[in-house]
């Protein structure tokens, strides 16, 4: 594998390599001296063409991590606000030396595009197109879920998850069904009708349309980010409706298995998909995805760059 | 310039055609004449001169993807002898003054007959009716009206075009396209497009305009083309109204039946079209739909586009790819070696039906002594692979770069002058 840009790109074996070594690489962290010499001399550009403050910052802390120069390139205050092409983005980056571009941007399928293309000769990792993947967000996610429900299994074999929210819009959603389903868990997504992508009959999914009925089935509730725009667009009729019926609270909290977590991949809404309760509470490992994102992305790195894949 | 096509197969006899004055001025086996051009016909079928009525051929105003003149070319290397310039020009063909000036340079260019298109409505608002009297009345003689690109989305609009359009026996062409069920839309929507996440074409938005139109012609009793037809619904939806009795006709383009949406999985914008590639299912839906007749001509809408305006993201890219130079091979392909249909139907869907449905009265018309001389030599066990480096279009978005085809055009005639030679 030379890029990292869906789920799909991922055998089997890849991902529980990538777990693995990410549980490996937090060992290290934990420990007094952070840092590793792995990276050095490598040169890993951050090309976010949409404002993403968590997913930048964890590559950035993860390559770093690993002793690589990173460079910042965000569309704001660049070129890219003057109307430069992705194309010529990549080959100016290309001509710099770049070893890796990590790109998030707005459009679907723009880093198989880079991938694809003769711009660049550097891996390329997705870290957010459109409404297509996020597959780091995924690992890290399956990482989470591993570490609190595994037992000690590699893969997630038997597990329950449940997906809630706007799964039409979201690439976290798209990537944890593919990467769960490879693991072995099952996957329940919750949803309104008109927050759910045609053809998702076909899906290795279970759908629903109440969350009531999911909660006491699963060990794992994922709240997807709803995007208030989507209102207006008419996906459902307010605000106030969407949470009472797909909202995490504190009634709904008390529905779960005893050791059932929470999980969101931020940035949350506070009051809409998730009460403060829910996000605050002992279930919650929201802030912990955060520091396991790192890990992750550290392996990512790691295994692509040093070419361990 | 006089020619001499020896041993070429017409309607399914060896003969030779000659041509003279502009005319076919003899057809018979083993003629021998003084001052003609011997062409070598051996292992060619002649056709009736290809028509395309859809076209874009970007002059005025996007010259940088396309000119009258190339397009021209690469139509005549297609083995058309007319095309019908759509209206989405800059400035849009909405004036008889624009739709003069592009006849003119078809004139000028002289390798194929260009036939303007008009717009509906004003700057292809979709408003305003645009000056149809006038463009109709022009040297142009323009009959086919569309906003192409665009759809004729208000239902009032629609209507009264279809009314007004009935003083000089014209048609509209509707670019069928819900506006309010396709903002933003990238790719047909299905499965695939929910697994790229891009946003998705549905089949409705295409069916419910289809549907609206066909009950609106029939309530004016006027006269409806449907252009570039591409779900199995649609086709389902013409066919209950020719059976019917209304006046609607219906074209398909050579990329509908033959590609599919699976190929937006590479995210190359190349495959990015409007409207979308669609599923298996619709393609040999529209396949049937050709053969049976319920669509009655293949169209190109043939969409130059620069190089920067398809190596970019795909949701950014522009829509549209080239389709008069392999029109021809790919409805031989999919259409003739599958035995869906024979040669004689051919040349009804491409050569005279369409040219019935322009009102292109010199076109279109069966290879007779005394017949201009339109035609087309083709051989159909002469097989090459599309090279987008080798196009005469000036832009290279051809999404049949590296296939290949079993049969080629191998010459074209225009008006008794040879516009293409394949040597």
């Amino acid at each position: 594998m030379k890029h990292l840009l869906s789920i799909n790109d991922l055998s089997y074996e890849d991902s529980i390599a990538i777990l693995d070594t990410a549980q490996e690489l937090a060992r290290v962290s934990d420990g007094p001296m952070k840092k590793l010499p792995t990276l050095r001399g490598r040169t890993i550009v951050n090309l976010f063409y949409e404002d993403s403050t968590r997913t930048r910052i964890s590559f950035e802390a993860a390559a770093k991590r690993l002793s690589a120069d990173v460079i910042n390139f965000s569309a704001k205050g660049s070129s890219v606000s003057k109307g430069e092409s992705l194309k010529d983005t990549a080959l100016t980056l290309q001509a710099m030396g770049a070893d890796a571009v990590i790109i998030r941007h707005s459009a679907s399928g723009a880093a198989r595009r880079l991938a694809d293309s003769e711009w660049t000769s550097g891996i390329v990792v997705n870290a957010g197109d459109g409404t297509h993947e996020h597959p780091s967000q995924a690992l890290l996610d399956a990482f989470t879920i591993r570490k609190h429900l595994s037992h000690g299994a590699p893969d997630l074999k038997g597990i329950k998850v449940a997906i809630v929210g706007d799964v039409l819009h979201s690439r976290v959603a798209r990537s944890n069904v593919l990467l769960l389903e490879k693991l072995g868990a099952k996957v329940f997504l919750v949803a309104p009708p008109t927050l759910l992508p045609v053809g998702v009959e076909n899906w290795p999914v279970t759908v629903s349309f109440d969350l009531d009925q999911v909660l006491p089935e699963v060990d794992a509730v994922m709240m997807l980010r709803v995007q208030l725009e989507r209102m207006s667009d008419s996906f459902f009729p307010s605000a106030r409706e969407y949470s009472r019926y797909f909202g995490l609270n504190q009634e709904r909290l008390s529905k779960l298995k005893p050791n059932a977590i929470v999980m969101h991949p931020g940035p949350m809404n506070r009051g809409l998909e998730i009460t403060a309760e829910s996000a605050d509470s002992a279930r919650s490992v929201i802030v912990e995805q955060v520091s396991n994102g790192i890990s992750v992305r550290m392996a990512i790195l790691y295994l692509l760059l040093a070419g361990e894949m | 310039m006089k020619y001499l096509i020896k041993n070429t197969n017409l309607n399914g006899e060896v003969t030779d055609i000659a041509i003279s004055d502009g005319l076919i001025s003899q057809i018979a086996p083993n003629l021998s004449l003084e001052n003609h051009e011997i062409v070598d016909g051996k292992e060619t079928i002649a056709l009736q001169g290809l028509v395309d009525l859809h076209t874009h051929l970007r002059e005025p105003g996007k010259e940088d993807s396309e000119t009258v003149a190339t397009g021209s070319l690469a139509a005549a290397k297609g083995g058309f002898t007319a095309v019908s310039a759509m209206a989405n020009t800059s400035p849009v063909a909405d004036t008889a003054g624009v739709v003069e000036q592009v006849f003119r340079l078809g004139q000028d260019c002289g390798l194929t007959a260009v036939f303007p298109i008009g717009a509906v409505t004003k700057s292809l608002a979709g408003k305003e009716l645009a000056e149809l009297g006038a463009m109709a009345d022009s040297i142009a003689q323009v009959r086919v009206f569309s906003d192409d690109g665009n759809c004729v989305s208000d239902p009032l609009v629609m209507r009264r075009a279809l009314e007004y359009i009935k003083k000089f026996d014209g048609v509209i062409a509707q670019h069928a396209q819900d506006p309010a069920l396709t903002v933003d839309a990238q790719m047909n929507e299905g499965s695939i497009s929910s697994q790229l996440g891009l946003k998705g074409w549905p089949a409705v938005a295409e069916e419910a305009i289809i549907a609206r139109d066909v009950l609106l012609a029939d309530h004016v009793q006027s006269r409806l083309h449907v252009c570039h037809l591409t779900t199995a619904g649609g086709v389902e939806i013409i066919r209950w109204a020719k059976a019917r009795g209304i006046n609607v006709t219906a074209e398909v383009t050579p990329h509908h039946l033959l590609l599919t949406d699976e190929l937006a999985k590479t995210y190359d914008p190349v495959y990015k079209v409007n409207p979308p590639l669609r599923s298996e299912r619709d393609v040999m839906a529209l396949r049937e739909g050709l053969a049976d007749g319920t669509i009655d001509i293949v169209a190109t809408d043939h969409a130059p586009h620069p190089a920067e305006s398809k190596e970019c993201e795909w949701q950014y890219a522009a829509f549209g790819m080239l389709g008069l130079e392999t029109a021809l091979s790919i409805v031989w392909q999919t259409m003739v070696e599958s035995k869906l249909i024979d040669v004689q139907t051919l040349q009804a869907r491409i050569s005279t039906t369409p040219a019935k449905i322009g009102r292109y009265h010199n076109q279109g018309l069966a290879l007779t002594v005394g017949a201009p001389a339109n035609l087309t030599l083709f051989a159909p066990n002469q097989s090459w692979k599309v090279d987008r480096d080798l196009v005469l279009s000036k832009s290279r978005n051809t999404p049949f770069h590296g296939m290949e085809f079993g049969g080629r055009v191998i010459a074209t005639y225009f008006e008794g002058r040879e516009s293409w030679r394949q040597i």
